[in-house]
């Protein structure tokens, strides 16, 4: 049986990008050979190189279960969570792992996420209850009535985990720093979409030159994204809403005062 | 040891992610086809332009220009320019929807294994088929030109 082409029985080779910037060594690319079952997954398989063969690979990771959004990295040149990857299901004798596209390179496999975080935070990614003021926690409480249907506008993308894949995917962010991203604009619709958010202002953030009008659905990220957020069809239905196609209906959510004073609650 | 060119500092894709389509499925493809075919087309309007023009220097001038397009490979340009009008128009048109959220399904709650509404069959199809029209106008084409 030809090896090459075919899956090895138990063994892969992982293909390991090597980049540290601070040391005369080049960009280059470290091979190992690491031993596999139905269930490992590609994290499973650096952190085992780390533990009997390099430990000075550097890569970034918590939760081991698609949840923190760390361990995002072009795996067969695709952006993918390493640790929500399997081996094999991937169907090569050779995985190639490497960092992230459209982010800067720390080191290795390492990306750096501050502008990916920065395009987050301009989109203003919070409640708003009156005219640019966050909920107002300071004395009195309020409890906010929403529907299921209220709540289905929003949720699917309030799963995103800010693992960054969409980004990495996106043929505009992979041109335009200025642009968001379709991270940080399927997020502005998550809001936007939020009975509970009362910002007028939301929509103007990304109005610009560098902003939602340079997405062309070429709906990568809702292809990569692992959590099934579909950012793409976040930005398109944003997108309705500014070109006035659909119009703004949204009906505030009920806003109960929660009282909170513990003499009055207790018997 | 296998050394490789280091990225740039912001390790963008740029054009060289952009010049492979091939790795996000047929949204991807689409999106490629249509800028490429627009621009394109862009070059061939300008050169259109540039070529009814010549008719102010006299039928002599527009009749020796007209003869280039009289040639094989001029044939083949003007197939190829078939194709991508047809390509540019029928996919434009899918685009415009698109853009305007109609057609990408509602938001719900994703289940696993996920497939998101927005690269639906609907879409899809409609991209099979501007590609379909599109070699469908050109072997017309193409029977029209090289045709006895
Ligand atoms: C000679 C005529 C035309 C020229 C020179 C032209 C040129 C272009 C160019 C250069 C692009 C690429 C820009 C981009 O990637 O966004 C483009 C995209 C596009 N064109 Fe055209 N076009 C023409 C006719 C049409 C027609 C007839 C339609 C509609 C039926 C159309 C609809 C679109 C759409 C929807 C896009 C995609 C915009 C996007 O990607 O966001 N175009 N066109
Ligand atoms: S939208 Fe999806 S791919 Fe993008 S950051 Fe959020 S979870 Fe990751
Ligand atoms: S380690 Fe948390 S998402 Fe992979």
């Amino acid at each position: 049986m030809n090896n090459t082409d075919s899956i090895n029985e138990d063994k892969i080779v992982l293909k390991v990008y090597r980049e540290n910037r601070g040391q005369k060594s080049g960009a280059h690319y470290d091979r190992f050979e690491v031993p596999y079952k139905k269930w490992t997954t590609v994290l499973d398989a650096l952190l085992y190189v780390k533990s009997y063969n390099d430990p000075s690979i550097a890569i970034r990771y918590s939760c081991r279960m698609a949840m923190c959004g760390s361990c995002g990295m072009k795996i067969n040149g695709i952006p993918r969570l390493a640790c929500y990857t399997k081996i094999s299901e991937l169907e090569t004798s050779t995985i190639e792992c490497e960092p992230l596209s459209n982010f800067p390179i720390i080191r290795d496999l390492v990306t750096d996420f501050s502008l990916f975080f920065n395009h987050h935070k301009d989109i203003q990614p919070y409640i708003q209850s009156n005219e640019g003021v966050e909920t107002d926690t300071e004395k009195k409480t309020f409890s906010f009535y929403q529907s299921p249907e209220d709540v289905d506008r929003y949720l699917q993308f309030s799963y995103c985990i800010k693992c960054g894949l969409c980004n990495s995917a996106c043929p505009t962010a992979g041109t335009d720093l200025r642009f968001p991203g379709p991270q940080a604009l399927a997020q502005l619709y998550r809001y936007y979409a939020d009975t509970r958010d009362e910002s007028k202002k939301r929509l103007d953030i990304v109005d610009d030159r560098h902003g939602i009008w340079r997405c062309h659905f070429a709906g990568s990220c809702s292809k990569v994204c692992p959590k099934g957020v579909d950012p793409a069809l976040g930005i398109q239905l944003l997108r309705s809403y500014m070109l006035g196609i659909s119009k703004d209906n949204k009906e505030l959510a009920k806003k109960i005062e929660i009282n909170t004073d513990k003499d009055n609650n207790s018997n | 040891m296998e050394e490789i060119e280091q990225p740039s500092r912001n390790n963008l894709e740029g054009l060289k992610g952009w010049l492979n389509p091939s790795r996000y499925g047929w949204e991807r493809i689409s999106y490629w086809f249509q800028r490429l075919t627009g621009v394109f087309l862009l070059l061939y309007f300008i050169g259109h332009v540039y070529e009814t023009s010549t008719i102010v220097n006299g039928q002599n001038a527009w009749e020796s220009f007209l003869e280039l397009t009289q040639t094989v490979w001029g044939h083949l340009f003007l197939i190829l320019v078939i194709g991508a009008c047809t390509f540019h128009s029928a996919n434009g048109i899918r685009l415009i929807f698109t853009h305007s959220g109609i057609g990408l399904g509602t938001p719900g709650r994703p289940d696993y294994p996920y497939s998101p509404s927005s690269l639906n069959y609907r879409q899809k199809s409609g991209i099979w088929i501007a590609l379909i029209l599109s070699a469908a106008a050109m072997y017309y084409g193409f029977n029209i030109l090289f045709g006895e």
